[in-house]
């Protein structure tokens, strides 16, 4: 393990923790929990779709499990909040391997796993919709009980920095996965899996490694969700808007990067808020800025916007290690 | 005996690739396979790596039945294919190429990427580390699918056409390597249309026409096979060639 990879995790984790220190303003609090919470589930698809690239359109899955497991503990059982946190890991984890057993093993790749992720996903909205153990339309409603034991919060300041620490988390555990030999065989699997095949990778299990790891993150962003807003839907936890989220952060900041997922949110919300506050309250104007950048990066830049400093500025690039 | 296949056949559909086809490679050997363009080389090489299972037959490796076995478990075994179509992994550079296949051995990236440098060296890729696999030359391709193979530390090494598309002298320099990586211990067997290349390595060699065996022997007498010489050239050519001999004498 050489530590100078870690210096920019713990430099970006650090300058966005002082943050609540120098300001009190609510609404920043507010967007970059928002923030926090879909880089998470972007770190998430970050390591089957861009490290391992097996892209995926159906993340809303994982995120939709999370959020269930944990707010469905919660409501029916009064399980405490950490330990339906942990659960929820284990079944985000157990749906990556579900789906993927089931679909890299009859060996759909490409936009064919895509179409089979967003299947699935859309399945459990409707499903998620229907039953009444999830409330159905009306959703599930958490009890304000404020305290670290319950994994909630009345200062944003202390969300913030609890989201902040899983996202830090996240970023470890990306970076210690691109130096290892598990990362390597990602990388290999995205690139030729045959190559791969005839160098002794087991191709399938590398994959369903994968897909579970990233469902497991993914579905703790739906956690820190649920535990931010005490309130999920079916069309909040397995909506196709959390699938878009979690693959553009990526595609944005630098594909199969460490850092790509949180660069890529920031990035793209920050634009986003910046429009609406000279745009105003036009509905949906954000999302027009992300199909502007999401072009943007296809036609000028495929590396995302890691891809722009490494081609512009290699020195830095290479210092900070994306 | 190392590696030997026993009547294999290959079917796709309506087709017969592989016909039959019985080998043996000793081990310590440099063993050919030879055979015209669509004789099914490529096809049992992908059967005895474990990539195709076969209609019929049996891939034995020291002795033992490995039909059923993966591609990644054959190369745990210690059997490693290089592809007649290079296939390199494009986004990434010459030592992290050669990097994956040597984490087979080496779980640790230090020991690992120590063992990939000292691999590069030996076929002759010291100098291209850093560089794009996408951007080598056709004879760097080459190498690093051969150095690739070889960063598995693998006891059978099955190369196929690595001297395919590559110039005199870019022959002459690969054929002292492979000549070498046997003197270390690893038994080789190779499908090769460069016939320099077989007399000069090779000690024994098969001949697939057709999907069969239609020959097998030391590359000299091989070469004056009657069937042999037909399977290339046509039916009736070894007697031309016989009388046109004959009438020189």
């Amino acid at each position: 393990m050489r530590i100078n990879g870690y210096i920019p995790i713990i430099l970006v984790t650090a300058a966005l923790a002082v943050v609540p220190l120098v300001s009190s303003s609510n609404t920043l609090f507010n967007f970059m929990v928002m923030s926090l919470i879909i880089t998470l589930a972007a770190q998430g698809w970050n390591i089957l779709g861009g490290v391992a690239g097996q892209t995926s359109f159906g993340h809303a899955l994982f995120f939709g499990v999370g959020c269930y497991t944990a707010a469905m503990l919660q409501f029916h059982f009064g399980v405490n909040a950490w330990v339906a946190f942990f659960l929820a890991l284990l079944a985000g984890a157990a749906a990556g391997f579900i789906l993927g057993f089931l679909s890299f093993r009859a060996g759909l790749r490409g936009s064919y796993f895509a179409l089979i992720t967003l299947a699935f996903a859309e399945l459990m909205r409707i499903l998620a919709n229907a039953s009444e153990w999830t409330g159905g339309a009306a959703g599930l409603l958490l009890k304000l009980d404020p305290g670290l034991a319950n994994m909630q919060f009345e200062s944003r300041a202390s969300f913030l920095w609890l989201a902040l620490a899983f996202v830090f988390v996240g970023l470890v555990i990306s970076r210690a996965i691109a130096g290892s030999r598990f990362g390597a065989h990602l990388v290999a699997v995205r690139e030729n899996e045959d190559a791969a095949r005839a160098l002794g990778v087991d191709v399938l299990s590398v994959k369903l490694k994968a897909i579970s790891l990233s469902g497991a993150m993914t579905a703790a962003a739906g956690v820190l969700y649920v535990q931010n807003f005490l309130y999920i839907d079916a069309n909040i936890g397995f909506g196709v808007w959390i699938s878009v989220e979690a693959l553009l952060a990526p595609l944005v900041g630098g594909r199969g990067l460490v850092l790509g997922p949180l660069i890529g949110t920031f990035t793209l919300h920050g634009l986003g808020e910046l429009t609406k506050s000279f745009a105003g309250r036009i509905p949906g104007i954000d999302l027009m800025v992300f199909a502007v950048v999401l072009i943007g990066v296809v036609a000028f830049a495929s590396g995302g916007v890691l891809g722009l400093l490494r081609r512009f500025a290699p020195r830095l690039a290479r210092r900070i290690a994306v | 005996m190392m590696l030997s296949t026993q009547t294999i056949t290959m079917r796709f559909g309506g087709l017969t690739a592989v016909d039959q086809a019985s080998l043996r490679v000793r081990e310590g050997s440099i063993t050919g396979l030879i055979g015209p363009n669509g004789a099914g080389k490529t096809t049992l090489f992908a059967v005895i790596a474990g990539f195709l299972q076969p209609t019929g037959g049996q891939v034995l490796w020291q002795g033992r039945d490995i039909t059923g076995l993966k591609p990644h478990q054959r190369a745990q075994l210690g059997i490693a294919r290089t592809f007649q179509i290079v296939q390199p992994f494009q986004g990434l550079n010459v030592l992290e190429n050669i990097t994956i296949g040597s984490y087979l051995r080496h779980p640790k990236t230090d020991e690992a990427i120590a063992k990939a440098r000292a691999v590069a060296e030996r076929v002759g890729l010291g100098r291209e580390l850093e560089q794009q696999a996408s951007s080598l030359t056709v004879a760097g391709r080459k190498r690093l699918e051969l150095a690739r193979a070889l960063a598995t530390e693998p006891k059978l090494l099955l190369l196929d056409e690595v001297l395919a598309g590559l110039n005199p002298s870019e022959i002459r320099d690969i054929i002292p390597v492979i000549r070498a990586i046997r003197d270390d211990g690893v038994t080789i067997f190779m499908i090769e249309h460069v016939m320099q290349a077989v007399m000069n390595l090779c000690e024994e060699v098969y001949v697939l026409a057709q999907g069969q065996m239609i020959a097998e022997g030391t590359p000299a007498s091989v070469c004056n096979d009657p069937a042999v010489i037909e399977a290339y050239l046509g039916k009736g050519a070894a007697t031309r060639i016989a009388n046109l001999g004959g009438a020189h004498a």
